[in-house]
């Protein structure tokens, strides 16, 4: 259990370990693109840390960043090709980003860290709470940010007053971000005090 | 056709500088630009392993893969190419200057997943209006790009270092509010092209 909810809580991919930036950042700018982000690397996460811990004693130890990349690049191709056939919007908007989860270092970090020395089921279950705390933080930023700059809710408008545009461009985006990590450091901070 | 290539260059470093506005390549913009020397040597290797990858990318996407039709391997070719030229430069980097070798450290395999790279490649060989030559300048002025975000982020981060700043605000939280302000800045260039 605790194995599940250290990527949700107290080692989460994006706030407390740091990676994963690029799409963190890109995509959020709706709630929707955050929530689709976050789902396909959970996917792409899931499988490839099972094929990783799986197949990982069969590795030369050398060679063994290569072959989880293409292992990882495999997964996201399909994932890529899926999406096109059947949320072609979604795809649409998160474009070049949707390749690009190959080099998100969560992914291969987790392979790295944690998928290469734990047996199928830890690895599945690890998987499962940093794809999770991954896909929670997008979804939130997506919600915050399309809330202040477009001041509607899952693409709902609110029809409140004038959008803080901002938010919604990239630099809104550093500002938001940075926000959110000082709020977790400062709650760790009051808990341990 | 000399405009053209203005344009690009012009376009590629201020307008949609890789990091400010694309957020390609977050991780290593915040991890390695505590120090203005190590992020020189950051934004120089990267410079490098950019510009040679999406010339080799663009010559195996048109010489191989389009005509054979195997364009869905794309992402997976892409990263393989990647990952052997950033082998092959830790190798001359390690005979050349030791010094930036072991001060670039962990980063350096790092650049394998820095999605700056694979992104300007793919980039560059999906737009339909880049030959040979556009895809080379844009690669290049792109990692130029980068060299003077970075560059400008490390020396703001320098000085930061003797702010007083409210702990939960330390490191990564400020570095993030300031690439912001960076943006910000940054979109002020929007209307030159």
């Amino acid at each position: 259990m605790n194995n599940f909810t250290k990527g949700i809580f107290s080692q989460n991919p994006s706030l407390k370990l740091l990676l994963g930036f690029c799409p963190t950042l890109a995509v959020t700018t709706s709630a929707i693109n955050g929530l689709g982000m976050g789902l396909c690397t959970l996917g792409v996460l899931i499988c490839s840390n099972v094929v990783i811990s799986a197949v990982a004693r069969f590795i030369q130890d050398n060679v063994r960043i290569p072959c989880y990349i293409v292992i990882i690049a495999s997964f996201v191709t399909t994932t890529d090709l899926l999406l096109q056939a059947f949320l072609p919007d979604l795809h649409k908007a998160l474009g070049i980003f949707i390749p690009l989860i190959v080099v998100n270092c969560l992914i291969l970090g987790r392979a790295e860290a944690y998928a290469n020395r734990n047996s199928v089921l830890n690895s599945l279950v690890d998987a499962l709470g940093m794809g999770l705390g991954f896909t929670l933080v997008l979804t939130g930023l997506g919600i915050v940010r399309e809330f202040l700059g477009s001041w509607s809710f899952f693409g709902i408008s609110l029809n409140i007053s004038n959008p803080i545009t901002i938010f919604i461009l990239p630099a809104g985006g550093f500002l938001t971000l940075g926000f959110v990590v000082a709020l977790v450091n400062f709650i760790t901070l009051k808990r341990k005090a | 056709m000399l405009s053209k290539i203005l344009l690009i260059v012009i376009s590629s470093i201020f307008i949609n500088n890789v990091i400010l506005s694309r957020f390609l390549g977050i991780c290593p913009f915040i991890g390695v630009s505590k120090k203005l020397d190590t992020a020189l040597g950051m934004g120089l290797s990267v410079s490098f392993v950019m510009t040679l990858a999406t010339m080799i990318c663009y010559l195996i996407q048109n010489l191989i893969l389009a005509p054979l039709g195997i364009d869905f391997l794309q992402t997976l070719v892409f990263i393989l190419v990647i990952a052997s030229l950033v082998q092959m430069v830790e190798i001359i980097l390690k005979k050349v200057s030791y010094t930036l070798y072991s001060s670039l450290g962990i980063y350096l395999p790092l650049i394998t997943t820095n999605c700056a790279i694979l992104g300007i490649a793919i980039l560059a060989v999906s737009d339909p209006d880049y030959g040979f030559l556009e895809s080379i300048v844009f690669s290049f002025s792109s990692s130029l790009g980068f060299i003077l975000a970075i560059l400008i982020f490390a020396s703001l981060r320098e000085k930061l270092e003797s702010a007083p700043i409210a702990r939960c605000f330390k490191n990564v939280p400020i570095a993030f509010i300031t690439a912001g302000i960076l943006a910000l800045a940054f979109m002020g260039f929007s209307g030159l092209v």
